[in-house]
């Protein structure tokens, strides 16, 4: 397999006319800004490559950037069905947080949000990151209790977290109201925790891997696979056939679908979550709040919309659109916490396909077919995992094994029984 | 907001039900591998389109049954009772329940 690249003078080239500065800016808004060359080419399909990334999402667009950046694997395409974040990677809350229960969770996501943590610097594009915190609110003494122990678990994973009084939580966020239907007699918070821009966070890995050579192409579904002798040989497409020499399945919702062509059964259901943003109003908030019990969770973006989520929808939906019931229960649980929250007009309401797996961890790793790689499952927080996602699938693609931080994430673990029954993935949902 | 059509009470709003997952899973029996036993617990047929589901009218008669939905349209194709075989979509009287 013939992974050497040898346009490193292309590559190189590439690079330094992308590379955005104060310079850049200036330069460019003396010439009236009509000089901007696009962040990412759009390239015609080659015959062949070397890895074929199905997916432009977030995970798929990392997974692709670290082939080449780390891997040195160039010869790398991602096939993305609509275009470059129209998917979940344009549909999500952008929340990143490490708060998870269990040492396996805990490493994965600390390493992402450590990655999230320099990764404006690392792509060359301001991601946004806004580390502001993230406050879970409890609203009786057993679930009081329940934090205790989920905070000093996380604690003990190293991962920074620690109690709240009520007394605390008014002061860190003085729109809350303490005497709601439920009130608040406590929490914990992740200072690290925060929001970034999921935009910047997709274009940005999309134009680093483009310039590293990946070619990144929109409007490409993946019909089937070419298979033979148990090992994928290629994919066909709505724009012809693609051989490849290994292939990665990073589609999300969709995972069922396109796992079904290669005859591989996942324990998969496809759900529609949904979120919904209020006008932009003036700095009020600035955490991101969660309640399991109410549930709800609510932050401010930086354009000052109040961005607000809830559960998933509770039957299977591709439809990318979210239902009345949990639509009105999301706003009335929030309105409970931030009764001032009333008087704002709703903005946009819409929904993602999440892929939900039964321990609500992601299913990452190897196939049983050879050369055919999976990263899906992540269900409601498929986000904040994006780049420790395209990290490790990388290195898992590269070497044809489980990078040692998703070893316990695998497919084989809905055989084995080994779940990772993970009630701090959603955050809300347990 | 679904509107559901209970085979028992007519159409009401979705949030007088439960969402009761898949149907047609059958348990096998005997002595299984842990890989028919994992595929049984675990794996989900989760279709784009035509999905065999079951519903529970909680807030209403109480009683469960069978239903074909589009999860795309989210349209509700065909309904029909526990225990009854899956209904043939292309014939006429599909959904005959109703």
């Amino acid at each position: 397999m013939c992974l050497e690249y040898k346009g490193t003078v292309r590559t190189w080239r590439i690079q330094r006319m992308h590379r955005y500065s104060f310079l850049k800016v200036i330069q460019h808004a003396l010439r009236g800004n009509r000089t901007w060359q696009p962040a990412w080419r759009d390239p015609v399909p080659q015959s062949g490559y070397d890895v074929v990334v199905i997916g432009g999402g977030g995970h798929g667009l990392a997974t692709a950037y670290y082939l080449a950046k780390k891997h040195g694997i160039r010869r790398v395409a991602v096939l993305e069905k609509g275009w470059i974040g129209g998917g979940n990677s344009g549909r999500n809350t952008q929340v990143c947080r490490s708060n998870y229960f269990y040492p396996a969770s805990s490493a994965f996501y600390d390493h992402s949000l450590r990655l999230y943590e320099h990764l404006g610097r690392e792509l060359n594009f301001n991601v946004m990151l806004r580390q502001s915190g993230l406050v879970a609110l409890a609203h009786s003494e057993h679930e009081l209790e329940l934090q205790r122990r989920w905070a000093n678990a996380i604690h003990m994973n190293d991962v920074d977290s620690h109690m709240l009084t009520p007394a605390q939580i008014r002061k860190r966020i003085p729109a809350i109201s303490l005497q709601s239907r439920y009130p608040i007699v406590g929490g914990f918070t992740q200072p690290r925790a925060g929001i970034s821009r999921h935009d910047a966070v997709v274009w940005g890995f999309a134009r680093g891997a483009s310039a590293l050579g990946v070619d990144i192409i929109q409007g490409c579904e993946v019909l089937g696979f070419d298979l033979s002798e148990g090992r994928v040989r290629g994919v066909q497409t709505s724009r012809g056939p693609i051989g490849a020499e290994r292939v990665v399945m990073s589609v999300a919702g969709h995972s069922s679908v396109v796992a079904g062509m290669a005859g591989i059964r996942l324990p998969i259901t496809t759900m529609a979550l949904q979120a919904m943003v209020t006008e932009p109003i003036k700095p009020v908030l600035d955490a991101t709040v969660i309640s399991a019990a109410v549930h709800s969770y609510v932050s401010q973006s930086d354009r000052g919309e109040i961005v607000m989520g809830g559960g998933a929808d509770v039957y299977n939906s591709y439809a990318q659109r979210g239902g009345l019931p949990i639509f009105r229960a999301t706003i009335a649980a929030t309105l409970e916490l931030f009764p001032s929250f009333s008087r704002l007009r709703l903005m946009r309401q819409w929904a993602g396909a999440v892929d939900v797996t039964p321990d609500t961890s992601p299913i990452m790793g190897l196939t049983p077919v050879r050369n055919l790689y999976i990263n899906c499952g992540f269900g409601t927080g498929g986000y904040k995992a994006i780049p420790a996602g395209g990290d490790t699938m990388a290195d898992t693609v590269a070497n044809d094994r489980p990078h040692p931080l998703i070893r316990q994430f695998g497919l084989e673990r809905f055989t084995s029984g080994a779940l990772i029954d993970e009630g701090a993935a959603a955050g809300v949902a347990h | 907001m679904l509107r559901i059509s209970c085979p028992y009470c007519g159409v009401r709003d979705e949030p007088e039900f439960v969402f009761g997952g898949p149907t047609h899973v059958t348990r096998p029996m005997g002595d299984v591998s842990d890989a028919r036993w994992g595929d049984y617990l675990f794996n989900r047929d989760n279709p784009k389109g035509p999905h065999h589901e079951r519903w529970l009218h909680a807030y209403g008669c109480g009683r469960w049954f069978n239903a074909v939905r589009d999860t795309v349209s989210h349209e509700f194709l065909a309904v029909y009772a526990m225990g009854e075989p899956k209904p043939d979509l292309a014939a006429p009287e599909a959904g005959g329940l109703r």
